[in-house]
């Protein structure tokens, strides 16, 4: 965090500040970019403070900008790329401003770090690790165990979690996903071609899929580790037709998009939300309801900032959620019904292209990808 | 479109595009019509609020020969 350029500007990456927001560090930021894309999405955190004032309006100088930001804070200065974070930045310092940041690779490399955290330890050896994609707000899992891995919910950036397998002895042997993503490019398949692994999903939401997989079925345990650790699928269906849930060492319980800390999943991104609100509603409010409410909740999502816990880590027991989460406390159906049709926050950005891709039948280029999942994932009914 | 003054700012990141952008729009006169070639995909946005924000008009926008094209009326 300490390079500093001739200028005097210094660089924070996306991992610098992602341990501050999960350490609760003060830092003030100036997103540089156009108002309508940071309304749209922006960093967060309990302690960050944060302001807006467009790069093109501090083009004859950043007087407009100096008077409102604190000589006591870090200065963070962000845009989309980063080279008009690095213009304006550069324009603070020689107004002889100290502590004052850019960040390396913009919003789009903020949207793709990812942070691993780990969840606890397995009963018969082994850990649980939830990786926190804080920029998106989406949640992938690893377990390990004896050697071997489980990848759950993987995101694009494969190469974290090959990596993070590699540096603790681990071989990924297999790679599902709860569900067809609709807000994030699925890993899963690339991540398990390329590393050897087999590749599950669950069939009600692979009827278009172009590629091979193994259909992930309630009652069909998958092992990890020589059969120390029980991956027990559920059929959660509600967010999608196919939704499928994991309970993990009889300890875990990995709800993929229908139960989040703070909301449930929306039965409407496959545009089938009038068809699926009774699943959704079953699995909640009957299905989940029979399991053991000591369950750890561990979600695909979070919408707010205030779901990030303990170092960042984002979880909830299964009694507490169903007595706090608002999804969970509708109990007129038709209510119900209106609360997850109606009124509901905007779709993520290009869902229906990110859903195509998941199936195999578009093949975007590297930079299409993080086009394409820029902004916050939006897959909970309750994230305005 | 017949514009006043055609500018490229292709292959540039931003801020680069607006940057030439206001400087050829300065030496314009009122009603004066700017035509601007840019291929980062920000610069869309960026435009469409700088335009807004500095009283200017985006007439039209398109997407011809790999390239983003603007036309800016001077307000």
């Amino acid at each position: 965090m300490n390079t500093a350029t001739a200028q005097g500007l210094q660089v924070m990456t996306a991992q610098d500040v992602a341990k501050m927001v999960m350490n609760n560090e003060e830092l003030f930021i100036l997103d540089v970019r156009n108002e309508s894309d940071f309304n749209d999405w922006k960093i967060e955190g309990e302690s960050i403070e944060i302001i807006n004032i467009p790069y093109f309006d501090l083009l004859d100088g950043v007087d407009p900008a100096l008077s409102k930001i604190p000589e006591s804070k870090k200065v963070l200065v962000v845009c989309a790329k980063e080279g008009s974070s690095k213009f304006v930045g550069e324009q603070i310092v020689e107004a002889g401003r100290a502590n004052v940041f850019y960040l390396q690779g913009g919003m789009k490399t903020w949207s793709e770090h990812l942070e691993p955290v780990k969840v606890g330890d397995l009963k018969a050896g082994g850990e649980l690790y939830q990786f926190v994609r804080i920029g998106k707000g989406c949640l992938s899992y690893m377990i390990i165990s004896n050697g071997e891995a489980a990848v759950i919910d993987t995101v694009r950036m494969t190469s974290v979690f090959d990596d993070f397998a590699k540096s603790h002895q681990a071989k990924i042997k297999h790679t599902m996903d709860t569900h067809l993503h609709a807000d994030h490019i699925s890993g899963g398949k690339q991540l398990a071609d390329r590393v050897g692994a087999t590749y599950w999903l669950p069939p009600k939401d692979a009827e278009e899929v172009t590629f091979l997989y193994n259909k992930l079925e309630e009652g069909q345990d998958i092992t990890v580790g020589n059969t120390t650790v029980k991956i027990h699928p559920i059929y959660s269906p509600g967010h999608t037709i196919g939704s499928t849930s994991f309970i993990v060492d009889d300890r875990y319980l990995l709800t993929g998009d229908i139960l989040f800390v703070e909301s449930i999943g929306r039965p409407d991104l496959a545009g089938k939300a009038e068809d699926w609100v009774g699943d959704l509603r079953q699995t909640l409010y009957d299905r989940f309801a029979k399991l053991s409410m000591d369950l750890e909740v561990l979600p695909a999502h979070f919408g707010k900032v205030s779901e990030l816990g303990e170092q960042g880590k984002v979880s909830a027991r299964l009694g507490d959620l169903f007595k706090q989460n608002p999804g969970l406390q509708i109990h007129d159906e038709q209510e119900f019904r209106r609360t997850v049709t109606e009124n509901l926050p905007p779709q993520p950005n290009a869902y229906q292209e990110i859903r195509q891709t998941n199936m195999g039948k578009m093949k975007p280029t590297e930079d299409e990808q993080q086009e394409m999942e820029i902004g916050p994932n939006r897959c909970a009914v309750h994230d305005k | 479109m017949q514009a006043d003054k055609v500018i490229d700012a292709k292959g540039l990141a931003c801020p680069m595009p607006i940057v030439k952008t206001k400087k050829a729009m300065d030496e314009l006169g009122s009603g004066q019509i700017l035509e601007v070639h840019a291929t980062d995909k920000g610069a869309k946005n960026d435009l469409a609020a700088w335009a807004k924000s500095s009283g200017h008009e985006l007439l039209e926008d398109r997407e011809e020969d790999g390239a983003l094209k603007f036309w800016i009326k001077k307000g």
